[in-house]
């Protein structure tokens, strides 16, 4: 059994129309999954859902979310964060806000270790300055007592990243972890990040609109349109042969790091029509049934 | 069901609003009426004495005298006809007192917010000192200088409260006239007083129509307070503040002398400050 | 850097405010009708006496000279005599101080944890029931200043349910073995709780009174800062850590929304000591509003002037403080 097994997720906007449509995806132990789609397709809306995240205008009408064989939207809320926080952990999109500011950088990273978890005090700061030296922090020490604008973003990135892994979750969703930083840092990141998950053996839902991303760190991939699951495949038959006729554009628009001078090549009307027509379909069968 | 119930829920607030806005307009309009046509609504004479008719309880306890409503105070008189008489002092020093504070503050606020420079300078350290003084201590002291009465209430309320117009005016005109419309205005040849008068001030009227009616109802307090401490117009006129000072010292003989007043001063004061937040939640884009 | 120019530049403005508050204090009060010499004198006195006590409190001199004589006394410490009670004034004042201070520090903690239990509760429980009633509850209490509120609770506290006083600040037949003023700190330290209940319930009403309009105003904007912060990514992300949403709003999010409700919450809390006149008036509490008010009655110009100075000090002191507090409160200000 997959350690997180989203079944027929559907939420909406309070009194609005749907934004994810019965979704459903599995992220097995230890597997990297990507989640793409155009912006406003409802990717970051399911690692959203997952970590119980949802702004409270946006509702779950259907579906549930098995965390390790326990359905998240069954649990009372204290007891649904406990759970989230003690297996699953997320690494956020802009690092220059994700910080507390008045906090320095030692607590919020062994935060949940001493509250959550019931680490003592001494062990968590250790563990923290193990982690700052694994993300390749100079001087742990002086980070950790720092205060989040005394750091620069990729730096901030970095802690991030430590904080996720600091209690060993069994799953990480990382959701566009590098869309905020500069062209240069980003790679380093995402290397990181891949490094610190194949260390780790943790299972990451990796949200991106990046194909070039996905086909570095992922294994699986779930491609979304309009909060709809259109294909649901592993990267290397995804780059091999898409099976969906959106999947096989989205891949065609992808600019190739191999040739950049290729430009974008725009979605072709005719299969955006073709898929809304799906998606329309896809809502009058919920109506009627 | 959810969804049905965020529908209500703001349409709720809404009426609310409305309501509100109404209800506090329907009280001052009551008050506005009782006030003109006093004379003819009191029941009886306020200021006529009848030392065995004092202390009368209101007409629903035991010992009430028929035609004196709400009791009478120490000194034998009607406190109904009072409180309808008082409202003529509250009103007068509400809408005279209000309006003249209005257009010195604005008008400040105006010049210092629009013009800057030194005009600026001067009128916010103005500002900076005014808000060194207690302000009750400051009327009480203005009331000393200038002798008790209608006129010097008026006078002190003006030069104490100036100041809230101003502070707001000032920083509404500076953020106005750092936008682009004033600029091109200006470009397009408009003088500097034209384009206070027909650029800024109509983009701070809603602001200052939402202080003005705060103002009103601070001036009733301010005069209640005067009253309080037998400063205010002379001692023998009825004033809720007046009244309310008698009514504070013999509370436990006879709370009625007390409660009405201080219902009809309550009452009124909310209902300017909620006429002001109604007003300022309908029209006014800056303060909401 | 900035620290040190920011503590300048308030300390120059300062200056020029309290100067400008001694200028206006001084020359108003002598336009008040009525000599208070003559006010002081048994009636019968001849012109003569008259002219000869004005000579002996310097009211015979031009008005500039006065003044002069007076800024030359005050700064040495020298605020004059009082006229009524022939004692220096410096004495008076500071004799009364105590009571005002311990009355407006009490009504600020009183509005704080009214202010901040409403906002609290009213962001715990956002979007329901609760927070429209804490809304509405608010917008009462900002709406009816403290005289009313005063009064409302001599009503209530003082006649319909009797538990607290309504007069005085201490029972008088009470022994008092204070030394200072501050009866109510010294009654705690001196381990005199039977001193410091009966102050209380003197003190409970006025401070009361005070705090409401205070109270409301903190509810109102630490609300709106904490549901703004409530939205803000690293509250987010501490959601996912496990954290409860009370943890999480008293943990993440009021640090960084109490600060700008601070800097409002020290003007605000100058309009409270202002407020304190006609307070303690109401109440017959015996500190400086009380005292500056006889001594407008009894036209007591030193008096006058050496408390609307002192309250100008108190009100400039308090927004400079307010101000320092900010900067060091914000990490970004403090090492930037």
């Amino acid at each position: 059994m997959s350690f997180l097994q989203v079944r027929n997720l559907s939420v909406r906007l309070k009194k609005g129309p749907p934004l994810l449509r019965r979704v459903s995806l599995d992220v097995a132990a230890g597997e990297v999954r990507g989640l793409v789609g155009e912006s406003g397709a409802g990717k970051s809306m399911i690692g959203k859902a997952v970590l119980g995240i949802l702004p409270p205008s946006i509702e779950v009408t259907e579906g549930e979310i098995l965390l390790d064989g326990v359905d998240l939207l069954r649990l009372p809320l204290a007891q649904r964060r406990r759970r989230i926080g003690a297996l699953c952990a997320l690494i956020p999109q802009d690092p220059l806000t994700a910080l507390n500011p008045s906090h320095r950088i030692g607590p919020q990273i062994t935060d949940r270790l001493v509250d959550i978890l019931g680490w003592t005090r001494a062990d968590a700061d250790r563990r923290a300055g193990e982690l700052l030296a694994e993300v390749q922090i100079p001087d742990p020490d002086r980070v950790l007592r720092s205060y989040p604008h005394e750091l620069s973003g990729g730096m901030r990135q970095r802690i991030l990243i430590a904080s996720a892994f600091a209690a060993e979750p069994k799953l990480i969703v990382a959701d566009e972890p590098t869309t905020a930083l500069d062209v240069t840092v980003q790679k380093q990141i995402l290397k990181l990040i891949a490094g610190m998950q194949a260390r780790h053996g943790t299972a990451l839902l990796f949200v991106t609109h990046d194909l070039g991303v996905v086909s570095k760190v992922c294994q699986r991939l779930s491609v979304l349109y309009a909060g709809m699951v259109v294909e649901d495949t592993s990267v290397a038959d995804f780059f091999a042969a898409p099976r969906h006729a959106y999947s096989a554009a989205l891949l065609a628009a992808t600019p190739k790091y191999t040739d950049p001078s290729a430009g974008l090549i725009p979605v072709p009307e005719a299969v955006i029509s073709a898929v809304q027509a799906e998606v329309a379909a896809f809502d009058r069968s919920v109506a009627h049934g | 069901m959810a969804e049905a119930r965020a529908i209500d829920g703001r349409s709720m607030v809404r009426r609310k609003a409305g309501l509100r806005l109404w209800l506090s307009a329907g009280w001052l309009g009551l008050l506005c009426v009782v006030a003109l046509f006093a004379p003819w609504i009191a029941p009886k004479d306020p200021l006529a004495q009848d030392l065995f008719l004092g202390r009368l309880p209101p007409f629903w306890m035991e010992g009430a005298e028929p035609g004196y409503w709400l009791g009478t105070d120490s000194l034998g008189r009607d406190v109904l006809s009072r409180i309808i008489h008082g409202a003529r002092v509250a009103l007068a020093v509400a809408l005279i007192a209000g309006t003249i504070t209005c257009l010195v503050g604005a008008t400040l606020g105006l010049l210092a917010g629009f013009l800057r420079g030194w005009v600026d300078l001067v009128i916010s350290r103005l500002i900076d000192i005014w808000m060194a003084f207690p302000p009750v201590l400051f009327s009480i002291l203005l009331i000393a200088v200038l002798g008790p009465g209608l006129v010097s209430i008026i006078i002190a309320i003006v030069v104490i409260d100036w100041t809230r117009f101003a502070r707001v005016v000032r920083a509404e005109a500076m953020a106005q006239g750092a936008m682009d419309y004033v600029a091109s205005a200006r470009v397009a040849g408009r003088g500097r007083l034209g384009t206070m008068m027909r650029e800024i001030l109509p983009n701070v009227l809603p602001t200052i129509v939402v202080l003005l009616t705060l103002e009103m109802g601070i001036a009733v307090i301010v005069e209640a307070i005067l009253s309080f401490v037998n400063l205010s117009i002379s001692t023998d006129d009825p004033t809720w503040g007046g009244m309310i000072s008698e009514g504070r010292t013999s509370v436990h003989q006879a709370w009625w002398v007390l409660v009405f007043p201080l219902v009809t001063l309550f009452l009124t004061v909310l209902a300017f400050s909620q006429l002001g937040e109604g007003l300022k939640d309908r029209f006014d884009p800056v303060l909401r | 850097m900035p620290f040190l120019r920011i503590l300048l530049v308030r300390l120059l403005t300062t200056a020029i405010t309290l100067a400008g508050v001694a200028v206006i204090v001084f020359f108003v009060i002598r336009v008040v009708p009525g000599n208070p010499i003559a006010m002081m004198l048994p009636p019968g006195a001849t012109e003569d006496d008259i002219a000869r006590l004005s000579a002996l409190y310097g009211l015979d001199k031009p008005l500039l000279t006065q003044f002069g004589i007076w800024v030359a006394g005050v700064m040495q410490g020298d605020f004059g005599t009082s006229i009524t009670t022939r004692q220096p004034v410096l004495d008076l004042v500071l004799g009364r101080l105590p009571a005002t201070l311990e009355l407006s520090i009490m009504a600020l903690v009183m509005a704080m944890i009214l202010g901040g239990a409403a906002a609290l509760t009213g962001t715990r429980f956002r979007g329901g029931r609760t927070e429209g009633a804490i809304d509405v509850a608010n917008g009462m209490a900002l709406s009816v200043p403290d005289f009313l509120w005063g009064l409302v609770l001599i009503l209530l506290f003082g006649v319909l349910m009797p538990v607290f006083h309504i007069s005085g600040r201490v029972t008088p037949s009470l022994e008092l073995p204070f030394t200072t003023n501050f009866y109510l700190f010294e009654s705690l330290i001196r381990l005199r709780f039977d001193l410091w209940a009966d102050l209380v319930a003197h003190m409970f009403m006025p401070a009361l009174a005070l705090a409401i309009p205070l109270a409301a105003i903190i509810g109102q904007l630490l609300k709106q800062s904490l549901k703004e912060t409530m939205n803000l990514d690293y509250v987010t992300l501490a959601r996912t850590k496990g954290y409860g949403e009370t943890r999480v709003i008293l943990r993440e999010a009021l640090r960084n929304a109490a600060l700008p409700t601070l800097t409002l919450v020290g003007v605000q809390f100058t309009f409270l000591i202002g407020g304190t006149v006609i307070i303690e008036r109401l109440f017959s509490y015996e500190g400086l509003g009380n005292m500056a008010i006889d001594a407008v009655i009894n036209r007591d110009l030193p008096l006058i002037q050496g408390i609307v100075i002192l309250f100008a000090v108190i009100f400039t002191g308090v927004n400079l403080i307010v101000d320092l507090l900010y900067t060091v409160l914000n990490p970004r200000l403090r090492h930037g």
